[in-house]
């Protein structure tokens, strides 16, 4: 890119597929206007008493948008609105037209807020405002927040796992969506159904992340991680979605997550379950969760008295074998990762006693911290 | 290309394609830098802070990125637009008890607001120790069952918004304070094995932006682990795979006519196109200034100059305006706003 042009170009609009009839044709008949067409807020009397307001944008704008004569019509009047204001109806009606060309304007939203507190206005009308909006654009943030300041304001969640199964209906991980989701659920204290509300979903979709992040949500607010037979109850749930889809991140990601505060090793069990598992359901996120297995092990071996350094030295070598297989054949796109914790296992638990240990395979010394140069 | 979507984000704009440009050694005509200056200075808010654009409510985002874009053009000028003590006022009135910050006042909360406080705090020199109290255990409790953070405590980790907090936390110094291992594993396990990207949430589709935001934490995290004693770290590389990201930036994000794009048969953007070439800089360079290697993938002159991965502005205009604040003296507060924005000595 070079040259000023180019560097601060203006960016085009191009508004043109509304319902909104355009200037060029004239009202020619004053008796039969049709009430759908587009009036500009300039042209309109029960505002002329209001002086607009252009933007300020300065003698040598930059960044510039090209805005439509609507646009910048409406929002002339918004800020002729925000500066002397205004707390009327017609104030009201405009936040919707200024929302409807920019729904990400949140000194819009706020002024609607407030104006919604002045007029004490119906706030069912509202939701039922809210709920077209977002379900038109359910990516932007301004639309989930206001809804949930008209939910606390009539303290009526009644609506929203509804309305949100529906937008997760269309977009099955639009995070606002869940944010909301979660928002509701512990404010108004319903948990009640909502396992089973995530479990449909994963049924419709095993690797759906947002689902298993909600299954972690429910239950670590609801019956938590501690009690034996839900852990257990969840590691039969995991292996099983992993026995239908074995290369699903998700579900490992959600097994070593539940297990990792306790230690993957205190589970009595798990690691020949998994390594039954590896002879026909393989994946990197099996050898990945073997691996953490071996490491938690290590951990946890000398913490013990009595500690058979025949095992430990076992469990380190199948570590390293993992770390290897791993950064060259099954998961090689983290070789460095790989490398690395195969580095840090063999410097943690390793001695010189690894002497058939063939030399770490990456070519870089190892250098100590002290010694090491400001990385940063 | 309908672009009003865009205009409660301008001071956005001037970033993303100042940002562009320094990481592609184009210098900014002096002009252009002087009338972004005086934008910007439109932009700001009376009560402090920047805005969408003028006129508009001042927000965190829109001040993140506009004092990212002033620091860029570095000038006296430029330092001279931040109103700091008014600054200060703003980001008192969205802080909340809990120590997390609205986005603006009567606005929503995410981790986002925190990272771009303290970056123009820490910036500005108007940092304290009250003003992010609390702060760090809320970022802290974002930090999930999957290793990486999410928005707000109990969300899916994401890749933006695990950049922010983990950023934050750097500028705070409290960084050690993360399971370093688990957001380790999670963010080396966001790069996709075929397309060389990264996705911005397990089971996502790879997106060119997360090349800044996923891979712009493994700089992060290199440095945290060798200040918390980790002697095995590499002295050349990134822990992921440089090269595959700069060939999915530069094979596929690309748009002939210009720009860079989130996947093939997205359209170009200013967004993507900032942080695809951030991305590519952080695939390109590993280390800082005494110690630096240098993956160049394709010819020398797809070399970007490197970028500072908190900040992800040059890390020269980062030195020179910490030097150019440090000189002041930090404001003291001039009063204490409420939720409402109303003032309370």
């Amino acid at each position: 890119m070079s040259g000023i042009e180019e560097t601060v170009e203006s960016v085009q609009v191009n508004e043109g597929k509304e319902f909104d009839v355009e200037v060029e044709e004239h009202i020619e008949d004053e008796f039969a206007v049709d009430p759908t067409r587009y009036i500009f807020y300039r042209d309109r009397k029960e505002w002329a008493d209001l002086e607009p307001v252009p933007q300020d944008d300065g003698p040598n704008p930059v960044v510039k948008i090209a805005y439509s004569e609507k646009f910048s019509d409406v929002y002339d009047y918004f800020r002729a609105l925000l500066k002397n204001d205004e707390k009327t109806e017609r104030a009201f009606a405009l936040t919707a037209d200024a929302i409807d060309l920019n729904a990400a304007n949140y000194t819009v939203w706020h002024y609607r807020r407030v104006l919604l507190q002045a007029l004490s206005k119906d706030l069912k009308e509202e939701m039922k405002y809210i709920t077209n909006i977002i379900e038109e654009q359910p990516k932007n943030y301004q639309v989930w927040h206001h809804r949930r300041m008209v939910v606390e304001w009539l303290n009526d969640p009644s609506e929203e796992l509804r309305f949100i199964a529906d937008i997760l209906s269309q977009d099955a991980k639009n995070y606002h969506a869940w944010q909301h989701r979660q928002w509701v659920i512990q404010e108004y204290k319903l948990w009640d159904n909502e396992l089973e509300f995530v479990e449909n979903l994963l049924e419709e979709d095993v690797r759906n992340n947002s689902a298993w992040n909600q299954r972690h949500f429910v239950i670590s607010h609801t019956t938590g991680f501690s009690d034996p037979a839900v852990v257990e109850r969840e590691i039969q749930y995991c292996l099983n979605q992993i026995r239908k889809a074995p290369h699903n991140e998700s579900a490992w990601n959600y097994l070593k997550g539940m297990l990792q505060d306790r230690g993957l090793s205190s589970q009595p069990g798990l690691l020949e379950r998994v390594l039954e598992l590896k002879e026909t359901h393989c994946s990197p996120y099996l050898l990945a969760f073997l691996f953490d297995c071996y490491e938690d092990a290590l951990e946890n071996i000398t913490q013990k008295e009595k500690v058979e350094e025949e095992e430990q030295k076992e469990t380190l070598r199948k570590a390293l074998e993992i770390c290897r297989l791993l950064a060259q054949e099954k998961d090689t796109i983290r070789k460095e990762y790989w490398e690395f914790l195969g580095r840090s296992l063999r410097n943690k638990y390793g001695n010189g006693a690894l002497s058939d240990e063939p030399m770490a395979e990456n070519p870089e010394p190892s250098i100590s911290a002290s010694q090491s140069q400001e990385a940063s | 290309l309908n672009r009003n979507c865009l205009d409660a984000s301008r001071p956005w704009l001037c970033f993303w394609i100042l940002h562009s440009l320094e990481l592609l050694q184009e210098p900014i005509p002096a002009a252009v830098a002087s009338d972004v200056c005086q934008f910007l200075a439109r932009c700001q808010s009376p009560t402090g802070g920047f805005a969408g654009g003028p006129g508009q409510h001042a927000h965190l985002a829109p001040t993140y990125a506009a004092v990212n874009a002033l620091c860029i053009i570095g000038t006296d000028e430029a330092y001279n637009v931040i109103d700091r003590e008014k600054l200060l006022d703003f980001l008192w009135s969205v802080k909340q008890p809990d120590g997390s910050f609205v986005m603006h006042v009567g606005g929503e909360v995410d981790v986002r607001s925190a990272y771009c406080a303290a970056s123009v705090a820490s910036l500005t020199n108007i940092l304290t120790p009250k003003l992010f109290e609390n702060t760090t255990n809320w970022i802290l409790s974002c930090q999930n069952w999957e290793g990486g953070l999410s928005g707000v405590p109990g969300l899916e980790a994401h890749g933006g918004y695990t950049f922010c907090g983990t950023a934050a936390l750097v500028i705070l110094g409290k960084e050690h304070m993360l399971d370093l291992k688990a957001l380790l594993r999670w963010v080396v396990s966001r790069q996709m094995r075929f397309e060389g990207g990264f996705q911005g949430r397990c089971n996502k589709l790879v997106d060119g932006c997360y090349s800044f935001w996923q891979a712009g934490l493994l700089p992060l995290l290199h440095r945290a682990l060798y200040k918390e004693g980790e002697s095995e770290l590499s002295q050349q590389r990134w822990m992921f795979e440089q090269q595959a990201l700069q060939e999915y930036i530069l094979l596929c994000c690309q748009n002939p006519t210009g720009g860079l794009l989130d996947k093939p048969g997205k359209s170009r953007d200013f967004y993507h196109t900032c942080y695809c070439l951030s991305g590519l800089s952080i695939a390109q360079h590993f280390g800082n200034m005494d110690n630096h290697y240098e993956v160049i993938l394709g010819k020398e002159e797809n070399r970007l100059a490197p970028t500072h991965p908190v900040y992800n502005i040059c890390p020269e205009k980062v030195a020179q305006a910490l030097q150019h604040f440090l000189r002041m003296p930090v404001p003291e507060i001039h009063f204490r706003s409420n939720k409402r924005g109303r003032s309370v000595k």
